[in-house]
């Protein structure tokens, strides 16, 4: 981009600078500390200039926004023509309670709903298996059966809304529920969008809500993304999450890295199950954390759309442009939150939105301050939607697309960060895919590595992490958090009860052995799904004749 | 011996024989005899025995001794192999086959001590979490504590607590170093040796002449790419080895998928064969001759090194000694016959007080 | 051979975040534990179960999806009837401070909320491990 005489002087002068102005305030006052580096730990130079960028190409590495390789962008014209979805993942205790904060949410502007359910729906058990008890409504909102669907989509109608949902090893199950439910309110699947996570790839790497051994998981995974491809062509089928990676301490160039990884896995096995890339990959999204190093959080969001665009167009040879699209939601970062001084927290999260705007994102969701604490408040999350609309509509950053375009800092940092996740992905390769380093524990290790290493640095006060080794000062225990009933529980296996004795007996136990006798061929189980939650088969039962056909997973590498 | 063990607190005995158990009023002194308890089947005096064993605590030997009439009952399995070969999924997964047949299972599983920080990270548990609520499945985790070979120092008194407490059979999961895994023979009956596409296992295991300590080979994640072609190997070299150096057992070779539970039954069958033959040819009890014979002279050694080592670091005559071979005035070669020809002529009493 | 404290690191529930949980039994290791970690998904009896076979010291217990009410007491009442009274029993996670005070009547013998320097951690368990 620069020509060459340009640049020699730019070198002449630069050194020219190393060697006068900054030798001698560097024998004055010797700086801070002798290393920078970013919050994943990638070091930091003084000063950036043309000559850390000059092999950008710029037809080649940034293109325009909507054109190959995505660099800047997905769309045309980005948040000039909508702002990113708002969409704050809430769900807690029973249905009936998370409806009435679904309608709080979209009656203060949230423009689309995300689901969060308790663990033991994400782990398939009832809620009142013993492997339940004390979780019942918990971190998310208890849904056993249809019926709680029903009550949960009360007065929501799901052609008007999309609905983002946090499940993955039964994501079948639960989006099965979800169409039985646009069946009930006679919307016609092609109308109904929204997404499931359904990556069971990153549970076993991080997340622990795995149920099923790797293979047979994949293949629900598949069998769901080849269903939609058909049937219910606006669903999202994948959410390839990186989200939980960077959570449980990974670098950001790693959490890219690894979940273009598993990407690329879920590509290869619906290529392998007979799909067309170009007719399933235009509904392959992704799910990404934002910590509060802005300018590393908008390296990161470039780099993986330019490599992810071209692991598509070259890898998979996919032609149709949108398959080569990195669409992703955001969430701001769960462990960035401190419990001490809360309130920080406010600002951390307005960082981290800044950097999802400057970064391009598809959608958000913002943490409540107080979530290092509880479950968040309805002020808590009144907060953390205004933080999102305060920078849709007043920062300025949602007025130009990807306004760090150019920056010498954000362009070297976009090109280092792409070439570690092209070393990590050439490594997987090497290990023979992501399956393989899963299942050798790699990609685990790697992650623990960095947790470790960030926490070293935090003991040792080599990174400040206000109110926690720095800036720290007494407090009063914080007051008003917000507590689940724990009567929940005991409702909801009182209520199973009655629904267990009130369903047509014959109709549900015909349905479980239609889902039984599929699951064992190779046949797409999903339309079996949607007559069992039908026929009022539980999440449970459901997950059961699978985890008797395929095992239960247990995980295999520690540190 | 009228003592419910799950009602009493263990608490540490101040000395061999007697223990301090308090009761919340009353405190009474009254011997808490752990032979008994363990042959009565309490996990919990077995807990704190092997914990004294690891420790080389003084305390152990006297109720060792108790026990060891008790012992030689159990069955013994070893597994071993390169890390990341499945070892722990295949030790959960067999201890269940075992279970089916009415069998108590003990499973000793050792992972490596750091040579840094001597702390260790014992991780076989994970994979075996549900056997712990299993009343006849008895699990420890084990350090190596700076013991080479694959084991413990303490291993083979921790399978005789095992064997008192009752198990008939008991897996040792060995730590998966890869070459110097081959104590294992000394007290296993049968060692299954398993190895895993895609690692080079069964080129480093011939080289390093591991392959002739398995009577089992388990070729594990058979559904793997190159799995056929490793079993082909293996079975090739067995073969061959068949012809140069006939022997009255060859090694059976099972292909299994640990995580997906195939292939376990075939392989507890054929560990079964391979203790019918020692049992039918007699080797069971050469075997066990050996190994009694190796384990005598090692304990002798052990305590005998420890009562010379203790002596010589008492009085300083172990630095001096090293002293003056850096400084050239002597060498070991002769202090060594020195040191031991002292040792041997002194009197009884003597080295007691020395 | 020196005595070395034994260290049993469960998670109850079903919560699957175990970062914290796995970083801390690193770095229990690093301070010369030997620590027996069991994964995710524990039983209040799952746990006890393991305290006492591994005859640990110390068992840390790792919340992060609001269960400690529900999971901590049980666990401290089971290893009271295995007469495993002299276990040091510790938790951490996302516990609110005024959580703190009935967990500790129900048989925890400390409370770690989140961003205790693990150096405390250490220390703690240190002081105040039983002798056997």
């Amino acid at each position: 981009m620069f020509d060459e005489k340009v640049l020699q002087n730019i070198k002449a002068g630069k050194e020219k600078w190393d060697q006068g102005p900054v030798a001698k305030t560097l024998a004055k006052n010797p700086e801070a500390k002798p290393n920078f580096t970013t919050i994943s730990g990638a070091p930091v130079e003084r000063l950036y200039t043309p000559l850390d960028v000059k092999g950008l190409d710029y037809d080649r590495d940034l293109s325009y926004p909507g054109q190959f390789p995505f660099t800047r962008g997905v769309q045309p014209t980005m948040y000039r023509g909508r702002y990113w979805t708002m969409r704050q993942y809430a769900g807690f205790g029973d249905a009936k309670g998370t409806n009435e904060r679904y309608h709080y949410l979209l009656n203060q502007g949230q423009t689309g709903l995300s689901v969060a359910f308790q663990l033991p729906t994400q782990a398939g058990y009832d809620s009142d298996h013993p492997l339940s008890m004390g979780e019942v409504g918990k971190v998310g909102v208890a849904i056993d059966h249809i019926d709680d669907m029903r009550i949960l989509f009360n007065r929501i109608p799901v052609d008007k809304v999309t609905t983002s949902m946090t499940i993955n090893a039964a994501a079948t199950v639960l989006l099965g529920m979800y169409l039985a439910i646009a069946d009930e309110q006679g919307v016609t699947w092609d109308k109904v969008g929204g997404t499931v996570q359904n990556d069971v790839l990153k549970e076993i790497i991080c997340r622990g809500q795995y149920i099923y051994p790797p293979k047979p998981t994949m293949r629900l995974t598949v069998d769901l993304i080849e269903f939609c491809q058909k049937h219910v062509p606006r669903w999202n089928t994948i959410s390839i999450s990186g989200y939980h990676i960077r959570e449980s301490g990974s670098t950001a160039a790693q959490e890219m890295a690894f979940t273009i990884a598993d990407g690329i896995a879920y590509t290869q096995a619906c290529i392998e199950r007979g799909m067309d890339v170009d007719s399933f990959a235009p509904r392959l999204s992704f799910f990404f954390n934002a910590f509060t190093n802005v300018l590393e959080e908008v390296a990161k969001f470039r780099a993986g759309r330019r490599y992810w665009a071209k692991v598509m167009r070259d890898r998979f040879k996919a032609k149709d442009p949108r398959s080569m699209m990195l669409r992703y939601h955001v969430q701001t970062g769960g462990v960035t939150l401190t419990a001490q001084q809360p309130l920080n927290n406010i600002v951390r999260v307005a960082l981290q939105t800044y950097a999802t705007a400057l970064g391009g994102g598809q959608s958000l969701h913002t943490n409540s301050y107080d979530e290092a604490l509880c479950l968040p408040t309805q002020q808590a999350v009144t907060v953390a939607l205004r933080t999102q609309q305060i920078v849709a509509e007043e920062s300025g950053a949602t007025d130009t697309i990807d306004p760090l375009a150019g920056c010498y800092y954000v362009e070297d940092m976009t090109n280092k960060i792409e070439a570690e996740i092209d070393d990590y992905i050439k490594k997987i390769d090497a290990i023979g895919g992501g399956l393989n380093a899963i299942d050798q524990g790699y990609i685990q290790k790697e992650i623990q590595n960095s947790s470790y290493r960030f926490q070293k640095e935090i003991e040792g006060n080599e990174r400040v992490y206000v109110g926690i080794n720095k800036y720290t000062m007494e407090e009063p225990p914080p007051t008003g958090l917000l507590k689940v009933d724990m009567s929940v529980g005991e409702q909801k296996t009182l209520e199973l009860k009655k629904f267990r004795a009130e369903r047509d007996n014959a109709k549900w136990k015909a349905a479980l052995d239609k889902l039984r006798q599929v699951s064992q061929t190779s046949e797409n189980v999903m339309p079996s799904v949607i007559e069992a939650v039908k026929a009022k088969a539980t999440v449970g039962e459901i997950c059961d004749v699978w985890r008797a056909i395929y095992g239960e997973y247990r995980p295999k590498e520690f540190v | 011996m009228s003592q419910q063990p799950d009602s009493t607190p263990l608490l540490p005995p101040p000395a061999r024989l007697a223990a301090i158990v308090g009761c919340e009023r009353n405190e009474i002194i009254m011997e808490y005899d752990y032979a008994t308890q363990i042959l009565e089947g309490s996990p919990r005096a077995a807990a704190r025995l092997i914990s004294w064993l690891e420790d080389e605590d003084e305390r152990a030997y006297e109720w060792m001794a108790k026990l060891y009439p008790h012992t030689g009952n159990a069955y013994i399995i070893g597994i071993t192999g390169s890390p990341g070969a499945g070892k722990s999924t295949l030790t959960d997964k067999l201890a269940r086959q075992i279970r089916k047949s009415g069998l108590k299972v003990g499973i000793i599983a050792v992972d490596p001590s750091s040579p840094f920080t001597g702390g260790a990270l014992l991780g076989d548990r994970v994979r075996m979490s549900e056997l712990s609520m299993d009343p006849d499945i008895y699990i420890r985790s084990m350090a190596t504590r700076g013991f080479l070979g694959g084991m413990s120092k303490a291993t083979g008194d921790v399978v005789r607590v095992l064997d008192a407490l009752g198990k008939d059979v008991i897996i040792i999961e060995t730590v998966g170093v890869g070459q110097d895994e081959v104590d294992i023979i000394g007290i296993a009956d049968t060692t299954c040796l398993v190895l895993v596409p895609g690692l080079g296992d069964a080129i480093q295991s011939m080289k390093a002449g591991i392959m002739e300590i398995a009577d089992v080979f388990v070729i594990n994640k058979a559904d793997k790419m190159g799995a056929d072609q490793l079993c082909a190997e293996v079975c090739g070299r067995l073969d061959m080895d068949a012809h140069i150096k006939p022997s009255d057992w060859t090694p059976l070779v099972r292909s299994t998928v640990g995580v997906e539970d195939i292939g376990i039954l075939e392989l507890w069958e054929a560990i079964e064969l391979h203790r019918k033959f020692l049992e039918d040819s007699g080797k069971f009890q050469e075997k066990r001759r050996q190994r009694t014979y190796q384990e005598t002279l090692r304990m002798i050694h052990a305590e005998l090194f420890k009562a010379v080592r203790d002596a010589l670091q008492v009085n300083g005559r172990l630095d001096r000694a090293v002293e003056d071979i850096l400084e050239g005035k002597r060498d070991p070669y002769s202090l060594m016959h020195k040191i031991v020809s002292e040792w041997l002529s002194i009197p009884q009493a003597q080295k007691e007080a020395s | 051979m020196a005595k070395k404290i034994k260290m049993i690191m469960a998670k109850p529930g079903l919560d699957g975040h175990d970062r914290g949980a796995k970083l801390l039994a690193r770095i229990f290791a690093e301070a010369g534990m030997e620590v027996v970690y069991t994964g995710l998904r524990q039983t209040p009896e799952m746990i006890v179960a393991a305290a006492e076979q591994e005859d640990a010291d110390v068992v840390g217990l790792s919340s992060l999806s609001g269960v400690h009410n529900y999971f901590f007491p049980r666990v401290a009442d089971l290893l009271k009837q295995k007469g495993l009274k002299d276990v040091l029993l510790v938790g951490g996670g996302i516990i609110p401070t005024e959580d703190y005070d009935g967990l500790k009547k129900a048989g925890m013998s400390a409370i770690f909320g989140p961003g205790t320097p693990t150096t405390d951690i250490v220390s703690f368990i240190e002081n105040n491990v039983r002798k056997r």
